[in-house]
């Protein structure tokens, strides 16, 4: 009797990672976490195919020539880039990712509420990504992600009909794990979990689960729509046949900007997490922060007509856009001020997940400013379409989006993997990518008000010098991701065994070992505080023989 | 040429200076709120970095009237720049009276332009400084975007539909002409030059067409063409005449035969000629040919031009 009592002490107790180990288990899981980890690998395949496209059309732009590639080329691989960076990878990184490992074990439940649909939803998603990748391998496409008509439904001799039916069905899984979040994070919170406890985080997919599931249909009809003009010869887009071609920009970007904060609401919720776990204090004005971002999810519904100002638009039209664009900046912007309200006074700690919450707060702070150039209707006209747009949504998707992936993928790995990273590494991988960012992109700004237009595989010659620099920047930045690519493929094999709460950090996620068990709390868990209480100590619902790190 | 290392580029346009204004104020702006926030969070977390045996944090002391405050700084600050570039924008869309105009047909991928006196080029603009020039632009294929950057201005170029650009040049010199909406493969390659001239000399570039080639103006080449396709058998001021006289119809209301009414823009021209019967002049019979696919985009142009003298409007 007591022999048998010592191993059950001395055996790895099973987690969701340990406790089945066959293929099938994974295939068929149902379980939310390891639904997470099948995403994570399959973003990180795109994530590395999108960048391997950016790096080479980037090497090209050294030369104002085109010497590396032809133009064909050079335009199917900026395509390739934006589709796959956009559709997936940033719009499903946080939420199917951090998402679908969190939301259950932040509040509490043992799963989400859809368990199966959320199982589907990644195999849509493979569907989806792996038609795209067809069309890719079998040719390329070469419309730019934006797929503007009629170039698209009419012109382009590329797999436009591929490419759009892997973005469709795409969309789908979206909607799905939306809808299951919205249904989880409303129905199974733990006894004592009300609102108001909720962590930001919570909120965060929350608002982003509504901006899907209302947006993601009208970019999905849109796609059907090309399909149809383009191989029916359908007349919706085209003047040859009738149809109107900005009416397509309108339903376009009535998805693609909201998509906008699709990718970034997630980003923020991260940050509100980290910036409050390494100041230990409760985040400033959280009902603010809460209700911003529903409100950010609202208005960001009213401000597509942004993109459209020399599209031939209405001017009084536009005027009405410009304006409810500076209006849903006052939102974001005051986010910024709690967060760095949250830091006053507080007592902060520099491991990695705050380095890259410093760097999303530098780095969203300049793709903000930079959109007021934009919103605003007179330098928007001359920086339309030029380097200057790219720069600054790259500073807001990949120094705001990327930047809260990374810091969520940081803080959370030691709770996902039961592992931790080697500390030094990621600090110093956190630091080459700040900087690489900064070299690559930074120098786009001023090629942008200098006239340089967007999408241009050859360019005038006074623009090179710039283009050198941002290239030389993009090796860098390239360097600090492979970094991170060793030292985290290093720490699951190698890496130090978490503790349940290697940050001290509070939330319930921080309550259940690492990684967590398959039903994530062995039973369920009554919260009397909320997800901030650094002002009491923490909680923890690991049984005693479990503590053993 | 400025080098790319100045703040701004060359200004060879009178709204130059008024866009580069505000440009300059939103640096100020971005520079001080970057460092504010890039200083704050450095010197706070320095001062309040975590001390080995320091005290708790407090909680926070939250006081909703610092979000209120910031909130109405930044609606105040945000309605200036609103209305600043929503001014010096609307400034900037309606061309004088007295501008001339030039007709540019983007396709992929090349820029066609025709002068008022018929002199025509591709991918290169020739301009008199110190005139308003205003371009009436339209595609054969695709979306392209006319861009001068020394001008800062910019208009998406349709298919099937005008669009309108219009600037001052101030400055003799040569700048760069860009498509800046993607249009395919050589989307690139889609530019030139404008060639900014003293009035003497643009006098003399129109007149140098090659020695020989007639100069057809565009109203001179719409009025061949209305005569060749048989245009003025119905439209004359005749009574009887199967179709409207189209003397003084530009710019004017037009009574359709559903009761409703247009004005007779170049739009409303464009496509009662290519689709007669989609808005029908009141007492008229349907009778007149559809010319889609008949006329290309420089004829259709041309026969607007003609029809747009006879009202008198400038051309």
């Amino acid at each position: 009797m007591s022999e048998t009592a010592t191993i059950a002490a001395t055996a790895e107790p099973k987690n969701y990672l340990t406790n089945r180990h066959t293929i099938q288990s994974w295939l068929f899981t149902v379980d939310h976490k390891r639904i997470a980890i099948l995403y994570l690998i399959s973003l990180t395949v795109f994530f590395l195919l999108g960048g391997a496209a950016a790096a080479l059309f980037r090497l090209d732009l050294m030369t104002p020539q085109a010497d590396l590639l032809q133009s064909e080329t050079y335009n199917k691989l900026f395509t390739m880039h934006g589709i796959v960076m956009i559709f997936f990878f940033l719009v499903p990184s946080i939420p199917a990712v951090m998402g679908n490992f969190l939301v259950p074990v932040m509040i509490g439940a043992k799963d989400v509420a859809f368990p199966r649909l959320n199982l589907l939803s990644w195999y849509v998603f493979m569907a989806g990504g792996l038609i795209a990748l067809g069309a890719i391998i079998s040719g390329g496409v070469d419309t730019g992600w934006t797929f503007y008509t009629p170039y698209s439904s009419m012109y382009a001799n590329s797999h436009v009909i591929l490419a759009v039916a892997g973005a469709f069905i795409a969309g789908f899984s979206s909607i799905m794990t939306a809808l299951n979040f919205i249904v989880t994070i409303q129905k199974m919170r733990a006894p004592g979990l009300t609102w108001f406890r909720l962590p930001l985080f919570i909120w965060a997919m929350y608002a982003t689960s509504l901006v899907v599931i209302l947006g993601t249909p009208v970019v999905a009809i849109t796609l059907v729509m090309i399909f149809i003009e383009r191989f029916f010869q359908f007349g919706l887009f085209d003047p040859a046949l009738g149809g109107d071609p900005v009416l397509f920009q309108h339903l376009f970007w009535f998805y693609s900007h909201p998509a906008v904060y699709i990718m970034i609401l997630p980003s923020m919720g991260v940050i509100s997490e980290i910036v409050s776990c390494f100041s230990r204090r409760r985040l400033y004005g959280y009902t603010f922060v809460a209700f911003s971002s529903l409100a950010i999810a609202v208005i960001g519904f009213f401000v597509w007509g942004h993109h459209m100002f020399v599209s031939s638009q209405s001017a009084y039209a536009g005027l009405i856009f410009s304006f409810l664009t500076f209006f849903v900046a006052i939102p974001t912007a005051i986010k910024i001020l709690n967060w760095i309200m949250t830091m006053y006074k507080g007592s902060i700690s520099f491991d990695t997940p705050m380095l890259y919450a410093y760097g999303f707060l530098g780095l969203f702070t300049i793709g903000g400013l930079t959109g007021l150039f934009l919103s605003t209707m007179a330098t928007d006209i001359h920086l339309h379409d030029t380097y200057f747009v790219v720069a600054h949504f790259h500073y807001v998707m990949v120094g705001g989006g990327v930047m809260g992936f990374l810091g969520a993928l940081h803080f959370w790995w030691p709770k996902m993997t039961g592992r931790m990273y080697p500390e030094g590494w990621a600090k110093f991988a956190a630091i080459v990518i700040f900087i690489g960012f900064n070299l690559t992109f930074f120098p786009q700004f001023q090629l942008g008000y200098h006239g340089m237009p967007r999408r241009y595989h050859t360019y005038a010659e006074e623009f090179q010098i710039l283009h050198v620099m941002s290239t030389a920047g993009a090796s860098v930045l390239g360097a600090g991701y492979l970094i991170m690519a060793a030292y985290l493929g290093w720490s699951l094999f190698k890496g130090k065994r978490a503790s349940a709460n290697p940050w001290d950090a509070r939330g319930l996620e921080w309550e259940t070992t690492s990684p967590p068990p398959t039903e994530n709390f062995l039973s369920t868990p009554t919260v009397t505080q909320e997800a901030y209480a650094y002002d009491k100590p923490s909680v923890t619902h690991v049984p005693p023989e479990e503590k053993r790190v | 040429m400025k080098s790319v290392f100045n703040i701004l580029p060359e200004q060879a346009s009178t709204v130059a200076s008024h866009v580069d204004a505000i440009y300059l104020f939103l640096i100020a702006i971005s520079v001080v709120f970057t460092l504010l926030a890039a200083g704050l969070v450095i010197v706070f977390g320095v001062k309040f970095r975590r001390r080995p045996d320091g005290p708790a944090p407090e909680k926070p002391h939250e006081d909703s009237r610092l979000e209120m405050a910031a909130g109405a700084f930044l609606l105040v600050l945000l309605l200036v720049l609103f209305g600043w570039g929503a001014k010096v924008y609307f400034q900037n869309t309606r061309p004088p009276a007295d501008a001339m105009e030039i007709l540019v047909t983007g396709k992929q991928w090349m820029w066609k332009l025709q002068h008022p006196n018929g002199r025509r080029e591709i991918n290169t603009l020739h301009i008199p400084v110190g005139k308003p020039v205003q371009l009436t632009m339209t595609s054969e294929d695709v979306i392209h975007s006319f861009f001068i950057p020394a001008f800062r201005v910019k208009q998406d170029v349709l298919p099937g539909r005008y669009t309108r650009l219009w600037f001052q040049a101030t400055k003799t010199g040569r700048y760069r002409l860009f498509c800046t909406e993607y249009c395919g493969t050589e989307h690139s390659m889609m530019g030139g030059w404008v060639n900014v001239m003293t009035a003497a000399d643009y006098e003399r570039w129109l007149s140098g067409e090659v020695a020989g080639a007639a100069q057809e103006t565009p109203v001179q080449a719409g009025e061949r063409l209305f005569t060749q396709l048989g245009c003025q058998t119905c439209h004359n001021a005749g009574s009887g005449a199967l179709g409207p006289n189209l003397a003084g119809v530009f710019g004017h209301t037009v009574k359709l035969a559903d009761g409703s009414e247009v004005i007779a823009d170049e739009e409303y021209l464009r496509e009662s000629i290519l689709n007669p019967h989609a808005k029908l002049v009141a007492g008229f019979a349907p009778v007149m040919p559809v010319f889609k696919g008949i006329i290309n985009e420089d004829q259709l142009l041309q026969l607007i031009a003609y029809i747009k003298s006879l009202s008198g409007a400038s051309n």
